[in-house]
């Protein structure tokens, strides 16, 4: 073996340590880092992040540069001649009673942090939170505030295949939902996390934590952020098709705008049960439809309405969407073993025109559908 | 010896066409067609980690949906950890173990045969599902219900699969354990074994103890399908997240089920490239014996966010933390082994090399993921697919390709083409850095995984990823051809030596073995045992 | 393989494996596509081609066996096997047990609002209870209409469960004395024991099946009765399948002491199912203490 090619095995050796090294302090510079974020926990988090992380990085550099060393020096090429030792008590012992001291030291810091977070006794305020495929449901339990939270028109429209819009023209692309979650900040909010079909996880990096979603089970959580602002997030348990398009925006306001922000959407909620019925134009019905079924719908049945072979029928010629409309309107608003109800989402309005849109799109021919039947389906 | 007999020539006929293949029971022909499979495999579940980068090369959808992309990621897995790389485990063990322990072959050569002639059948039906109304499987490689349940027609064929790569595993180890335990060659005792054998024997328990566990939980998903039972539905009293329990407690082992043969090997190509003994023999076998033990008590830190009790999350965050004391042991052996050595650096000493950087740096990333605080941020993340590429692509893959360039000579009587070798080391190794390492950046930065499309800051680093990937793909045609080479008789012709200073049965046999090993056991003596 | 005697015996190829291999293949996809609502005919095809295999093969193993073929060492490696084989059974039943104790330590009683997850009873399940066995299921408190199956009664351990432990009990001590009957060459009192053995595993599998029907048609306790059901069946049900092979497999043993084989040194084939039949015994009072009983 020649000179050279042994040189570039070290120069390869000492590229991987460097590549570690560089890599962290580059991690710092570019926050290409876990965020510090914006709550107790958060900070804790982090700071624990920070300890490990130097530590396994000081022992890698320790380990990496006897390797090294022993690379360059102990080589056949450079005359080295072998040692036929084999055994030593000494160093056997000792180099396990350091890793444990080392892991001890981690473990201190981990386990207080890990107590503290889950403390969830005394807080101000609770928010269950529900996951659904593909969007989230977020109930304010003491001020009977209920909504659901899913993916920006926008980004839906750039995410599709063959989109006209590109991600780069979408602002915070596939992280932004219609409706935030606003909370107070320095108040102590329970977070109760579930879900109503399958396994989710909710997770905003900026509140230090991530928790399942569980069907039939809800998980304990808490948060306090400090400091204003939106906070983005999403979905961490993989949950289907469209996983990667359930995020989560939380919006951080002084405890007065939050005040302002119960009371507006307490209001909107009774003008929306107050609402009459009554007949709504047809082309009406299919331009709010459109947008209606893309936001609800598309997800599963595709927004050609042709549907995902095996998995969900196609719209397009079901006998269910082109028959009777109380049929119709029971499927949707009611659901059917995976397809999710839709009743406590979607308004009498919302329903009959999706229904309409349907039943006029793509092939589909059947008359339009005005919100009192929706509403005498119920 | 007394009870052996010396064979005649006439045994030593080899059967012939391909009869020779698909009634074997010769486990140098069993071997060879493991590693074969195995090669497939690994082409198979690469061109759809390709699949995977070529749709993350940019935000947005290109190249397929949402739906065939969660696929395409389940398979990949499925593929990668059940159809390459435990055959190849396997098949390296097939060819290894009775050559290294001085036995005629297998302990129940036919029994071998069947176990790997279940693997292109159980692939087959799981492959199928591709063509079924629903598609394959698309859960994660995890199977966690109530999602997997959702699958189409393919349900029952993936289950099946499991069951019937099951059966495959359980009767594979079977065999291991009977042929140490049973077939060693006079004078073979324990602690004279060399440590690719005792990897496999401790592998082969943790086979014996998981695989069925994880039989097991997938009947419970078929029976929870189809047959209206309760086991992971609330509803009925079960709960979700029993099956991850179950799940685990076969998936951590079935990490060191992959990662001990490679240890294995490794522990065998460093001291004959450093041309001394392997340091602290028995504390390494002692270390290895520990992970295993260890590795039934740290199941649940793969599950930290589901909402366990406190007690239950420090529990499972000791447990995990304490495993990198035993495998800090094995490490600092094969420090002590290069130290003070004479060291030359052919292809497999450099793969060798490769597993102790890169593996550390993924056991690193696996120790801070075991901090149960730090990991409720890590977790679902790319920090994960990091950490796990690291452990299994230069610590496992590379640990294979070191066994296989180390005995290639040996198999084919034909020395492998050493420039070649050496620039698919390099290659590897550049590109799968490239590859893997900004996986931690992005992780952290909180893109999460399993998903096919992501917010736009996070282009650059993943566009860095997919070229690392492609390059990698690539590079790995180079071992293709080196192997085809010797396959063919090109090359120097190998002495049955091979190496300089390798010890071990195996070598004193000719270069290419005869048919039937050692048809008469040799008499061993520290002298003639590992080096 | 004349010239193989002494030496570690290692069979010709055998086209065996390959068929079991396939005839598994085909039983996979027949059961597939039988789930999936086609014919069960492939299933069928599949099932009689691993009979075939099986007899194939054990029709070569007992050919080479009587043929003295098979050294000392030959049987040791069996017994790794075997041992091993019946090891990897027991954790196939861990798994079902590990999901008994878990429904019923943790799953729950997280249900009903006891450690760490009560809020799950306080929001979703108000009115649910634990009692086990679990007849009232969480969803049936909360709706008019259940996925499960509502239990009028469950089975009492000391009725037939009681009646079962002690035949399979009594059956391990028939096999036992087979045994002792075999070692001292008395071949008529070893088919006899071993008769028993066959017909007390019989008795067994009846009483199982009746006790099935009875609660299938009179107790309401099926499958489908929530996780009280789905434990209790999936774990006698696969226990009940295993006494069945275990029974198979002495009475295929029995026509084989019939037949003359087997020496009072050399009976390797008879004490691997002897300790198989053992283990079903074993994992049968593992049922009875945590299934029936408490
Ligand atoms: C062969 C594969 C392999 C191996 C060997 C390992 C090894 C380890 N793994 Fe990894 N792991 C996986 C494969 C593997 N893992 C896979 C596939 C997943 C993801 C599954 C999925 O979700 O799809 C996973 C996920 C995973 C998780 C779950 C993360 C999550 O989902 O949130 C965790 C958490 O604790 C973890 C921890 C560890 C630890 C502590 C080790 C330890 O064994 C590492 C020990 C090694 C060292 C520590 C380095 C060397 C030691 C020294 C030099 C001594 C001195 C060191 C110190 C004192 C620090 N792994
Ligand atoms: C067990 C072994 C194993 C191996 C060897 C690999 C190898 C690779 N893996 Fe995989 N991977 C897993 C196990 C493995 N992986 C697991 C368990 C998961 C988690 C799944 C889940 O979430 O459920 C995962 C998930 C996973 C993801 C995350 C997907 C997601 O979360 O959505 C990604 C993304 O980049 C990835 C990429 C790769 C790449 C690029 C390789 C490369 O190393 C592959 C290189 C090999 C080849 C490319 C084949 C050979 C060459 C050719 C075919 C020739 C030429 C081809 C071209 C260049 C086009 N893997
Ligand atoms: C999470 C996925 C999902 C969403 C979102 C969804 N569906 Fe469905 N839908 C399904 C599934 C699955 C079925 C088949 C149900 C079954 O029969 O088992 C279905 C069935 C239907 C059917 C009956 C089709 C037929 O011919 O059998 C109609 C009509 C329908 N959905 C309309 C809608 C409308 C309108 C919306 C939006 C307001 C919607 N769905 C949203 C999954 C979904
Ligand atoms: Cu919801 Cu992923
Ligand atoms: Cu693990």
């Amino acid at each position: 073996m020649t000179v050279s090619k042994t040189k570039r095995v070290v120069l390869g050796a000492i590229t991987l340590c460097l590549t570690l090294a560089c890599g962290l302090a580059f991690a710092e510079s570019m926050s290409w880092n876990l965020t510090e974020g914006v709550t107790p926990t958060s900070k804790k988090v982090y700071d624990l992040h920070m300890i490990i992380l130097y530590i396994v990085t000081a022992i890698g550099i320790a380990v990496f540069a006897v390797m090294c060393w022993s690379i360059y020096f102990h080589r056949k090429s450079r005359g080295a001649i072998a040692e036929q030792f084999h055994h030593s008590t000494f160093a056997e012992i000792t180099w396990t009673i350091i890793p444990i001291i080392i892991l001890i030291v981690m473990a201190i810091p981990a386990t207080k942090t890990l107590i503290f977070m889950e403390q969830t006794g005394d807080a101000e305020m609770t928010i269950k939170v529900t996951g659904y495929q593909w969007k989230w449901k977020y109930d304010y339990l003491e001020e009977d505030i209920s909504f659901f939270s899913t993916l920006k028109e926008d980004s839906n429209e750039a995410r599709q295949r063959y989109a006209s819009t590109r991600p780069e023209d979408v602002e915070n692309y596939l992280l932004d939902v219609d409706n935030y979650v606003v909370v107070p900040v320095d108040t102590k909010i329970r977070i109760l996390t579930t879900a109503s079909d399958v396994n989710h996880a909710w997770w905003v990096p900026d509140l230090g934590w991530k928790r399942d979603a569980i069907p039939g089970f809800i998980n304990d959580n808490w948060t306090f952020i400090e400091k204003e602002g939106v906070y983005r997030g999403q979905c961490a348990e993989l949950c289907g098709k469209d996983h990667g398009f359930m995020p989560i925006v939380v919006k951080a306001v002084s405890k007065e705008d939050y005040a302002a922000w119960v009371q507006e959407m307490k209001g909107n909620a009774r003008v929306a049960a107050a609402t009459p019925v009554e007949e709504i134009a047809v082309e009406e019905l299919l331009m709010k439809g459109k947008r209606l079924y893309n936001s609800n719908c598309a997800a599963c049945h595709m927004p050609e309405g042709e549907g995902v072979d095996g998995l969900f029928p196609a719209l397009a010629g079901s006998a269910i969407a082109n028959g009777e409309a109380e049929g119709f309107a029971h499927q949707i608003l009611n659901g059917k073993n995976m397809m999710p109800p839709f009743k406590d989402q979607l308004s009498d309005t919302d329903i009959a025109s999706v229904m309409t849109y349907v039943r006029n799109s793509w092939g589909n021919a059947a008359d339009a559908v005005q919100p009192a039947a929706v509403n005498a389906a119920r | 010896m007394s009870e052996a007999v010396a064979h005649d020539d006439h045994h030593d006929h080899k059967p012939t066409g391909i009869g020779r293949w698909l009634f074997s029971t010769n486990h140098k022909d069993i071997g060879t067609m493991y590693l074969v499979f195995s090669l497939i495999m690994f082409f198979v579940g690469g061109a759809m980690a390709m699949v995977i980068r070529a749709e993350l090369f940019q935000p947005g959808l290109q190249f397929v949906d949402p739906q065939f992309f969660n696929s395409m990621t389940t398979v990949h897995a499925l593929v990668m950890i059940f159809g390459a790389l435990m055959p190849a485990g396997v098949g390296l063990a097939n060819w290894m173990i009775p050559m290294m322990i001085g036995a005629p072959d297998m302990a129940m050569p036919r029994m071998n045969n069947m176990s790997f002639w279940i693997l292109p059948f159980a692939f087959t039906l799981l492959l199928l599902t591709f063509f079924m109304p629903g598609g394959a499987p698309a859960g994660g490689w995890t199977m966690y219900p109530p999602l997997v349940l959702q699958l189409g027609d393919g349900f029952p064929f993936l289950i099946f699969a499991v069951h019937f790569l099951g059966v495959s595993s359980i009767m594979g180890a079977i065999n291991i354990i009977a042929t140490v335990f049973n077939m060693r060659a006079p004078g073979m005792t324990f602690m004279r074994l060399p440590l690719f054998v005792w990897t496999w024997i401790i592998t082969a328990f943790l086979l014996i103890a998981s695989m069925p566990v994880l039989a097991g939980a997938v009947t419970m998903l078929l029976t929870d399908k189809y047959f209206g039972t309760a086991f992971f539905n609330a509803a009925g009293g079960g709960d979700p997240v029993l099956f991850q329990h179950i799940f685990w407690f076969f998936g951590h082992p079935e990490v060191y089920i992959l990662v001990l043969p490679s240890f294995g090997i490794i522990s065998q190509v460093i001291p004959t490239f450093s041309r001394k003994p392997l340091f602290g023999y028995a504390s390494m076998v002692y270390a290895t014996a520990s992970i295993a033990f260890l590795s039934f008590f740290v199941w649940a830190h793969h599950m930290f966010t589901v909402g366990m009790p406190l007690t239950g999350e420090l529990f499972f965050m000791y447990a995990t933390m304490s495993i990198a004391v035993p495998t800090g042991v094995k490490i600092f052996n094969w420090m002590a082994t290069m130290w003070k050595g004479s060291m030359t650096f052919e292809t497999p000493m450099l793969f060798s090399i490769g597993v102790l950087f890169m593996f550390s740096i993924g056991g690193f990333s696996g120790l801070m993921m075991g901090i149960t605080p730090v990991d409720f941020q890590y977790h679902d993340t790319y920090f994960i697919v990091a950490h796990f590429h690291y452990v299994i692509v230069p610590g496992i893959i590379y640990g294979v390709f070191a066994g296989v360039y180390y005995w290639l000579p040996k198999w084919t009587g034909v020395m492998y083409d050493e420039k070649l070798g050496k620039l698919h080391f390099w290659l590897s190794t550049i590109s799968v850095n490239v590859l893997f390492f900004p996986m931690h950046f992005i992780g952290l930065a909180g893109m999460p995984r399993r998903i096919p499309d992501y917010n736009t800051i996070f282009t650059g680093w993943n566009q860095i990823i997919s070229i690392g990937g492609f390059a990698f793909g690539l590079s790995q045609l180079i071992l293709v051809w080196v192997v085809i080479k010797c396959a063919r008789g090109q090359g120097e012709k190998a002495t049955d030596q091979v190496w300089e200073s390798a010890h071990g049965l195996e070598w004193t046999l000719s270069s290419p073995p005869p048919f039937h090993s050692f048809t008469t056991p040799p008499q061993v003596t520290d002298a003639t045992a590992h080096s | 393989m004349s010239d193989s005697h002494g030496a570690y015996y290692i069979p010709e190829p055998s086209r065996w494996p390959v068929v079991g291999s396939m005839a598994l293949f085909t039983t996979f996809v027949g059961a597939g596509l039988f789930l999936n609502g086609v014919t069960p005919v492939v299933l069928y095809l599949g099932l009689a081609a691993v009979i075939y295999m099986f007899y194939g093969w054990f029709s070569d193993v007992i050919k080479e066996s009587m043929g003295g073929n098979y050294n000392h060492q030959v049987d040791i490696s069996f017994r790794w096997g075997m041992s091993w084989f019946i090891f990897s059974e027991v954790m196939f039943f861990a798994a079902f047990f590990g999901a008994l104790f878990y429904a019923r330590v943790y799953s729950v009683p997280w249900l009903a609002g006891e450690g760490a997850k009560f809020a799950t009873h306080e929001f979703l399940w108000p009115d649910f209870q634990n009692v086990w066995p679990l007849i009232t299921t969480p969803d049936m408190t909360t709706a008019l209409t259940s996925h499960f199956t509502l239990i009028k009664e469950v089975i009492p351990a000391w009725g037939i469960p009681a009646i079962n432990t002690a035949i399979l009990l009594a059956s391990g001590g028939t096999i036992t004395f087979a045994h002792w009957a075999l070692k001292k060459n008395n071949r008529k009192a070893l088919v006899l024991w071993m008769a028993a053995t066959v017909i007390l595993g019989a008795i067994f599998l009846f009483l199982q099946a009746e006790e099935y029907i009875h609660a299938y048609h009179e107790l309401d306790l099926k499958l489908t009765s929530g996780i009280y059901g789905s434990t209790f069946f999936m774990l006698t049900g696969f226990h009940g399948f295993h006494v069945f092979m275990g029974a198979t497999m002495i009475l295929i043993i029995t026509l084989r002491c019939l037949k003359g084989h087997f020496t009072a040194e050399d009976h390797f084939a008879f004490e691997g199912v002897a300790w198989y039949w053992h283990f079903v015994d074993v994992v049968w009072l593992g049922l009875f203490i945590f299934v029936y009983w408490i």
